[in-house]
């Protein structure tokens, strides 16, 4: 109950509204097209993901939706307020962390947030303590930023972005050097957050840890958005495959090639690592559907052959991103 | 206005915690004591010499000048400078005053004489060499930006910062330097006469215009040229220090131009055009004391202008780089 008082006015604005929408965003520096076609949109109390590798044009539009870069073209509007025509009124409505959550580490907690609190509206110190408390800081925050590990600033420096009460909240890449529990931890959070109406906006080169955390992502590689959707949406429509580890297994593979099923040569190209570490050696991939997965087992058994293993890959963002690619490194 | 009250108290905060005033505090505390030190030793062998009556001190010193200009290894600029010293000396003499009555007062303005090209721009740089580059090298400066407040407040706040401090520098620089050489000299000599408005011509002093003001008046106009130059010299190390990321390559480009300067003073009288550069106009207390400027046609208009000039060009320079530059990192 307190701390839907603490994101109230986040709630004001209704969930399916659109708080942030990026049309055809580009920028060139010097003569080359760091971003090349950038368009998303993000709506009221939704987690939306924006997902590539590093390289990829991540922080450099994210930079352009605060501000920091001017866009060669295209156009930001947060909350219907352009950013290049109303900064004051479109960066009004966001809080934002832009890499690293730099803040002055010769000032203690307390006086950082005093510092960003003088540059916003409304932000008197019981809102300093309520985001203080919210972030769990409450016990440290009058000591030196000095002192602090790496977690602790990431939450200082999320406390500076809620401190103005804003619609959206933008994270760029949260989860970097955090520990797993760490990432835990900041997971629900975020997910807290987004409860109670805020929109949060997560970039991240992890794929698969913000596949369990996002409503919505947008896919973006070499300065280009990709895909846009839901997350199990992109993933349905994606093939299925299926491991076998058979003998013999050349039989087996006439057999597959005789029902037209395609065999991957190169699985690696598609599969991530994870997967492809939990394969067994000389194991054939093959694109099919789960529910054929019976009858085959069927039909190998009628022929002689010993199954050792059969099973089904679940289709992950990484997954889709390396078909995208062409199996292009994530990182 | 009343926003931008706020965003000069986070300055001005930042500016108190990093502690860079302290510092040039410091740097005051341990160099006044020595320069007094000197002077003391300075005086006690003149006593030696020339026993209690300063005028046969001043006779010695103008007498030295004399036989030296005889000398056909003295530059032609040198021998202009000891005729305009003489002609004052004389002065001086002739009006029964001593140029050089030891007294708090005196040391004082004898301190900041020398001080206002080198040593008090240096502090200066202290304070604004890092003001907006620091922002860049830490990375804050993404969290100043990306609030919803226009570059140029942001800016402007800093400016108005390192003006406060500019000015509370030189101020502590007058008081602390009147405090500790007092211990030793006495804290005397408001009242005491300093002629001013020599009017150098070639190597002919014109002493049409000159007059005795009470040294109090001296010191306060002396002030007052500090200040301005320090407010210059502050808005370039300002300009350098939004121009360059890292702190260490601002605080070098402004080092580099200010010891340029007091080189090309003692050389550049034949660069004509070399007059322009601010670098040569900082010693704005010369035309008071009626020191010669170190290029033809230069005045303390003249200088005063080129002064004002460098320092709005890069007042301008920063708030266009400022307000439009992608911050990239």
């Amino acid at each position: 109950m307190e701390q839907q008082t603490v994101i109230s006015s986040a709630a004001q604005i209704r969930s399916g509204q659109p708080v942030l929408e990026v049309r055809s965003l580009r920028k060139r520096i010097g003569r080359k097209w760091i971003i090349e076609d950038v368009s998303f949109t993000v709506y009221g109390g939704e987690i939306f993901g924006f997902l590539g590798p590093n390289g990829a044009g991540k922080t450099t539009t994210i930079r352009m939706l605060v501000n920091l870069i001017k866009p060669t073209a295209g156009s930001i509007q947060i909350g219907g307020y352009d950013v290049r025509s109303s900064p004051e009124k479109a960066l009004g409505q966001i809080g934002a962390i832009v890499e690293n959550p730099e803040v002055y580490a010769y000032l203690t907690g307390w006086e950082n947030l005093e510092q960003f609190g003088r540059m916003l509206k409304g932000v008197d110190e019981a809102r300093i303590k309520e985001v203080t408390e919210l972030v769990r800081l409450d016990k440290r925050i009058h000591d030196k930023v000095r002192t602090y590990s790496l977690g602790m600033r990431q939450r200082l420096g999320i406390a500076q972005a809620l401190l103005g009460r804003p619609k959206l909240l933008i994270l760029d890449e949260p989860t970097n050097g955090l520990d797993p529990k760490g990432i835990k931890e900041m997971r629900d959070f975020i997910r807290r957050l987004a409860e109670q109406g805020m929109a949060v906006f997560v970039s991240s080169h992890l794929l698969s840890e913000i596949q369990l955390l996002c409503d919505r992502v947008a896919i973006i590689s070499s300065g280009k958005v990709l895909a846009e959707g839901r997350v199990d949406e992109l993933i349905q429509n994606r093939s299925n495959y299926v491991v076998w580890d058979v003998e013999p297994r050349a039989r087996a593979l006439e057999i597959l090639s005789n029902n037209q099923i395609t065999v991957l040569k190169q699985p690696e190209t598609v599969l991530d690592d994870s997967v492809m570490a939990g394969i067994p050696e000389g194991a054939i991939v093959c694109q099919m559907e789960g529910s054929a997965m019976a009858g085959y087992t069927a039909l190998f058994a009628e022929e002689g052959l010993r199954i050792q293993s059969v099973y089904k890959i679940n289709p992950t963002l990484e997954q889709l991103f390396l078909e995208m690619t062409g199996g292009e490194s994530i990182d | 206005m009343t926003d931008l009250m706020p965003l000069i108290r986070n300055e001005t905060i930042k500016m108190v915690r990093k502690k860079r005033f302290y510092v040039i505090l410091l740097v005051l505390l341990v160099l006044v004591p020595m320069f007094t030190y000197a002077q003391m030793k300075v005086t006690e062998r003149n006593r030696e010499k020339f026993g209690t009556d300063w005028r046969r001190s001043v006779q010695q010193a103008i007498t030295d000048n004399q036989n030296s200009l005889g000398s056909s290894r003295l530059p032609e600029e040198w021998k202009k400078y000891r005729q305009i010293y003489i002609q004052q000396m004389k002065y001086y003499l002739d009006h029964d005053v001593n140029p050089q009555e030891p007294g708090g007062v005196t040391f004082t303005r004898e301190f900041m004489d020398n001080a206002s090209s080198l040593f008090i721009p240096l502090l200066i740089m202290g304070l604004a060499s890092d003001i907006v580059s620091s922002e860049r090298t830490t990375g804050t400066i993404k969290m100043l930006l990306t609030k919803p407040v226009r570059r140029w407040k942001v800016l402007f706040s800093k400016l108005v910062t390192l003006m406060m401090f500019v000015s509370l520098t030189v101020m502590a620089a007058f008081v602390m330097c009147y405090a500790i050489s007092g211990l030793v000299f006495g804290y005397q000599g408001f009242d005491m006469p300093v002629f001013t408005g020599f009017q150098l011509n070639g190597s002919d002093v014109d002493l049409s215009a000159v007059h005795a003001v009470p040294q109090w008046l001296y010191l306060f106009l002396q002030l007052g040229l500090i200040w301005f130059v320090s407010a210059v010299v502050a808005m370039l190390a300002f300009m350098i220090s939004v121009l360059v990321r890292s702190t260490a390559a601002s605080i070098v480009i402004m080092m580099a131009a200010l010891i340029a300067g007091s080189i090309l003073t003692n050389m550049a009288s034949a660069w004509q055009s070399a007059k322009y550069l601010f670098m040569v106009n900082l010693e704005l207390t010369d035309y008071l004391s009626g020191t010669p400027a170190p290029i033809e046609g230069m005045t303390l208009g003249f200088s005063l202008a080129v002064l004002a000039v460098w320092g709005l060009a890069s007042l301008v320079v920063s708030f266009l780089v400022f307000t439009k530059q992608d911050i990239l990192n």
